[in-house]
């Protein structure tokens, strides 16, 4: 009854997807509308706390080598860590702005451990070149974050996370177990499912 | 026309661009996955749903995205645009 690895891709991308258009949301309305309805403003450092829970059963059933398990042990902490923080900040038990660093941390080490635990080239196989591309996606994208940080009001920098998060989540929609990217599939990657 | 009723004016245009923008969001995300649907219609197994097991046919990407549009356009976007509005007034 255990899902193909590439439904469990899927059903992640939906998350993102959610997750990317409240952003979204947040950054068109600004931050004091968006904060007029108290469940409204826990809804997405829930979700991404809950996106975070949900990757262990993923890291204990989906992975099979250790790389491989590290990886996905190091986006469900840092998930769960960047939604922790941002529920900490809303409820007030924590002060410091320095906890915003979660989000944009959370981006950058999963970016990276993206592309560290790819061990093939762009163009092995379409899940190869989408570790790749996801990894520079998220580490660049971890930018927007960061600099909304300094600068919480601007809308560029606020809408720069959420659409990460879309472009992100139409990778994921892309990723298949074995099929080929541009036309190049390795034949060390084995037979492309349908 | 005073700087002040300008300024009312620019406000107001700019709060009904935003409420626009977020009705749309929804919408637009259901475009997305229906768009998609047309072009890869093989991704959706409930078109030949015959031998297929439990999770090909629970998961089918094009319909979750109409559903992250519709669970949006239900569920988020109506809050935002009263807010939105009750702001203007």
């Amino acid at each position: 009854m255990q899902p193909p690895a590439e439904h469990v891709h899927w059903m992640f991308a939906t998350g993102f997807l959610l997750l990317g258009l409240l952003l979204l949301a947040r950054a068109v309305v600004g931050e004091e509308v968006w904060r007029r309805r108290a469940w409204r403003a826990y809804l997405w450092p829930s979700l991404l706390f809950g996106l975070g829970v949900l990757m262990w059963p993923v890291m204990v059933f989906f992975t099979n080598s250790t790389i491989h398990l590290v990886a996905h042990g190091m986006w469900a902490q840092t998930m769960m860590v960047a939604g922790a923080a941002e529920l900490g900040l809303l409820r007030g038990k924590l002060h410091n702005r320095a906890w915003h660093l979660a989000v944009p941390v959370a981006l950058a080490v999963s970016g990276a451990s993206l592309l560290i635990h790819e061990q093939n080239g762009w163009l092995f196989a379409r899940a190869a070149f989408l570790h790749h591309i996801m990894g520079w996606t998220a580490l660049v994208g971890a930018i927007f974050p960061l600099v909304a940080i300094v600068r919480p009001r601007s809308r560029v920098w606020g809408s720069g996370l959420a659409l990460t998060l879309v472009v992100l989540a139409v990778f994921l929609y892309a990723d298949r177990d074995v099929a080929p990217i541009f036309g190049h599939l390795s034949p060390l990657a084995g037979e492309p499912h349908r | 026309m005073s700087t002040q009723l300008i300024q009312e004016r620019v406000a107001a245009r700019s709060r009904t661009a935003r409420v626009r923008i977020v009705a749309a969001l929804g919408p637009l995300t259901m475009l997305g996955g229906v768009a998609w649907a047309f072009l890869q219609p093989y991704r959706l197994t409930i078109l030949h749903p015959h031998g297929e097991g439990f999770w090909w046919l629970f998961v089918q990407p094009p319909l979750l995205v109409i559903a992250v549009g519709v669970v949006f356009s239900l569920l988020i976007a109506p809050g935002l645009i009263e807010d939105l509005e009750a702001e203007e007034r």
